[in-house]
């Protein structure tokens, strides 16, 4: 579903990727995890195009999408979902969902309102609530809903546990398997390990914007000497 | 009673017509955050269009009403243009160099409407329809302006349903606030902010088309248009259609009763509302704080001294400056004078803008006031020429400390409008106030001191002055001061955490660049023997703006090159052609697309890059 050769990313000067490559195949949900300013952002907004690549490939479903506009990338079927969540605090939750509509691909169903009400019932309970008025979870929730309007084949999450208590991370972590049960291949960048073993199959560890260790999350858990090395703090 | 009646039905009617052009306006700039200074522009081409298309229509109210649409569409289309061709390539430079490069458009459309269709007014000879009138209380009220008054609340409704109502409406209002998520969520940005420009546009010139029934299309009417419409906005809050109509209303009643009331009051009453509306309410009567839209560019770059070989550059200038009397001729000296002030006042300007971050669009107030300070010194107070350039500059900091307190509070637009405001009170004054200031025919004689009445004497004094103030301004910018104040412009809040005072760091660069400009003002006074209110008039504030953004805001030698080749530029164009305003405009334009750092920082930027290369 998605190959990444290679890629090299700045932030004006500042080499942040520095020949990330890792692989992820369809169906399936990948954590990318690193400490602060490894990279895991950066990685993620380079695939959306936010962060225009400067070198390497980003193979997408077999169409090369490295260098390509935002709009065009969320079109060919990435879904990117912010750190910061990013809602249009005007809008109200069905004007958030509208922004997102797409298009369905693939000859599968499309997302709609009440199926992404039923995967969210807090979201079907404010629905013309101001985005703005709503708290952090349910900011959280709603941005994923609205990045599934489009569709996406593949989603990126960006951390999307942080900053939220317990109990909606655990709303979040159901989520999020469901959505694997619908076919979504996820690439989910992370600081928390726990969330990420309760949903990731494989996990991909950045230090200093390269891919140092891939692998399934159960020799992650074996592997003490890479969790020391890369995640601890 | 029925003239209290019809006067509030008149203002009514005029409510509508500023209405359409403030809501084209406030719209692009919600959602592109260019401030669209060629808006008045597409109001004029409206107008001039509609006159070629509905003089050539029957006078039925339906040829009418499709000629207005067909010329609102025709405008569009100019909109679509100015957007695909300029604004596209410029929406990631800084605010001010956008608002440089629609103020090109604006100049290369005045002389396009005038080689299309010639210098007089254009009107509109109209069908019995247009002429009748409806008895109101007794008194007669004419029938367009009746069907005036319905136009704004029907746009407004139109408006809302399209924005509120509509996929299009919530992929803009999204947009406005976070460009970047709409892209990354597959919406194509270019094709939504094309299609912004080209309904603000289309709203413009049917203003302009609605407009010629009442009056006429002439040149004159794209800078009222726009200076009426940005007021309106702002009043209203930047970006808010509801906003917009009300400032509309409150504007045009108070313009149809205090015609009434007092007639003279009528050149400043909208901006003493704007003054009062921006001090009490600082974003505008519906307006909320501006965040800046996500996805925009907001990173400056850093300022550094010169290169030890760049100021070898400046020393050589200045001696070639020095020694520059004995080779040119008296029309050249007084250009190169000329030029000197308008450095002056430039680098003043840039104080405020650049380390400052306050864009300022009525810095002529500064300049006017030093003008007229030492015109008063000489001419009332028989001062001697020293003095009087002592006066000028102490007069304009004196009136910057008193104004700057209610400027310092405000930002960004707002900031630059209420400046705009407080120089049309000031213009307004020395207009009017004709015992004083002799009105229109200025104050005459103000001739420099016996000993520097040699043209080149007073070309060594106005040198000597104004690099030795230059200097000074440079000096202050890598001080302490000039520190704090990036601080202050680059995060208010920050600066404020580790103990500097924001609102005195800004008031403090206020009045220095406003000293600095009455200083150049009182030097203009003596160069050119006279002062008149031109000196104060938009024009001239809108000429420092250009100087500024033209050598570049992020560098003190900005200013200096801005000022040099913009003065030089426009004297050498009137020399050579009488489409000066065509080629200015294009140029100005060109400078923005090939030096979006402006000329000096962009060369810099360069010459950097090249010897790290």
């Amino acid at each position: 579903m998605l190959n990444v050769d290679d890629l090299h990313s700045y932030y004006g000067r500042a080499h942040i990727l520095q020949g990330a490559s890792f692989a992820l195949p369809a169906g399936e949900v990948m954590v990318l995890l690193g400490r602060n300013g490894a990279g895991k952002s950066t990685t993620m907004k380079s695939l959306i195009g936010i962060v225009r690549p400067a070198r390497g490939r980003i193979d997408f479903a077999g169409v090369d999408i490295a260098g390509w506009e935002p709009h065009r990338i969320a079109r060919a079927g990435l879904g990117y979902v912010p750190e910061e969540r990013r809602v249009f605090t005007d809008l109200t939750v069905l004007e958030n969902l509208e922004v997102g509509r797409q298009p369905a691909r693939d000859g599968r169903p499309a997302w709609t309102e009440e199926r992404l009400f039923a995967l969210f019932p807090n979201l079907g309970r404010m629905r013309t609530r101001a985005g703005g008025r709503m708290s952090g979870g349910e900011q959280q929730m709603l941005t994923i809903a609205r990045t599934l309007m489009g569709n996406p084949r593949l989603l990126l999450l960006d951390e999307p546990s942080e900053g939220l208590a317990p109990v909606i991370v655990e709303e979040m972590a159901g989520a999020i398997l469901a959505l694997k049960q619908e076919g979504v291949t996820v690439l989910l960048a992370e600081q928390n390990l726990h969330f990420a073993a309760r949903v990731a199959d494989r996990a991909a560890v950045i230090e200093k914007g390269r891919i140092v260790w891939t692998g399934t999350m159960a020799a992650l858990h074996a592997d003490e000497a890479v969790r020391t090395a890369y995640l601890a703090v | 009673m029925g003239f209290v009646l019809v006067q509030f039905l008149t203002g009514l009617a005029s409510a509508s017509s500023l209405f359409l052009v403030a809501a084209g306006l406030t719209v692009i700039f919600g959602v592109t955050r260019v401030v669209n200074f060629a808006h008045g522009s597409l109001y004029m081409l409206g107008a001039y269009l509609g006159w070629t298309i509905l003089s050539r229509l029957p006078g039925g109210p339906a040829w009418f009403a499709g000629g207005v649409v067909l010329a609102g569409l025709g405008i569009a289309a100019v909109g679509v243009l100015i957007e695909v061709l300029l604004l596209q390539r410029i929406y990631k430079a800084p605010e001010l160099l956008q608002l440089l490069a629609t103020f090109g458009v604006v100049l290369v459309v005045q002389d396009l409407v005038l080689k299309l269709w010639g210098p007089n007014d254009l009107t509109l000879s109209r069908p019995p329809w247009m002429r009748s009138f409806v008895q109101i209380a007794g008194e007669r009220m004419p029938f367009y302006d009746l069907l005036m008054i319905g136009i704004g609340p029907l746009v407004l409704l139109a408006l809302w349903l399209l924005f509120t109502r509509t996929r299009w409406g919530t992929l803009v209002r999204a947009a406005t606030q976070d460009r970047e998520m709409v892209a990354a969520l597959g919406v194509d940005q270019r094709l939504l902010f094309t299609t912004v420009f080209a309904l603000g546009a289309g709203l413009a010139g049917i203003g302009g088309a609605l407009a010629l029934p009442d009056g006429s299309a002439n040149g004159q009417m794209d800078l009222t248009a726009i200076t009426d419409a940005f007021v309106v906005v702002v009043v209203g809050g930047l970006g808010s259609l509801p906003g917009a109509y009300l400032a509309s209303l409150l504007i045009a009643l108070l313009q149809a009763f205090g015609i009434v009331l007092l007639p003279k009051i009528t050149l400043v009453l909208v901006f003493v509302v704007m003054a009062v509306v921006l001090v009490v309410r600082p974003n505008g009567l519906l307006g909320r704080k501006l965040t800046l839209a996500r996805g925009e560019a907001n990173t400056l770059a850093l300022v550094r001294p010169a290169e030890p070989a760049l100021r070898w550059l400046g020393v050589a200038a200045l001696l070639l400056a020095v020694w520059a009397p004995w080779f040119v001729g008296p029309f050249a000296l007084s250009v190169m004078t000329e030029m000197l002030v308008a450095m002056l006042f430039a680098a003043s300007l840039h104080v405020m803008m650049g380390p400052g971050g306050m864009p300022s669009f009525g810095h002529a107030a500064w300049f006017g006031l030093g003008a007229y300070g030492a015109a008063f010194a000489v001419k009332g107070l028989a001062l001697s020429m020293p003095a009087a350039l002592v006066v000028a500059p102490f007069g304009a900091a004196l009136a910057a400390l008193v104004f700057g307190g209610f400027v310092v509070r405000l930002s960004g637009v707002y900031l630059a409008m209420l400046t705009l405001a407080f120089a049309q009170i000031v213009w307004a004054v020395m207009f009017q106030a004709v015992s004083v200031t002799g009105g229109d025919n200025g104050i005459l004689g103000v001739w420099p001191a016996g000993w520097a009445s040699n043209p080149r004497v007073f070309y060594w004094l106005t040198l000597a002055i104004c690099v030795a103030c230059v200097l000074v301004l440079r000096r202050a910018l890598y001080a302490p001061f000039g520190y704090a104040l990036r601080a202050t412009r680059d995060s208010a809040l920050r600066a404020e955490a580790i103990g500097l005072n924001a609102g005195s760091l800004r008031l403090v660069a206020l009045v220095i660049a406003g000293a600095a400009a009455g200083l150049a003002g009182g030097l203009a006074a003596f160069s050119k023997g006279s002062v008149f209110p031109t000196y104060i008039s938009i024009d001239r504030s809108v000429d420092a703006l250009v100087m500024v953004l033209l050598g570049g805001v992020q560098s003190m030698a900005g200013p200096v090159v801005g000022a040099l080749a913009y003065t030089g530029l426009f004297d050498m164009l009137l020399m050579v052609t009488d489409l000066w305003r065509l080629v200015l405009g294009l140029s100005i334009i060109a400078l923005v697309l090939v030096f979006p750092q402006g000329i000096a920082g962009t060369t810099y930027r360069l010459w950097l890059r090249g010897r790290e290369a």
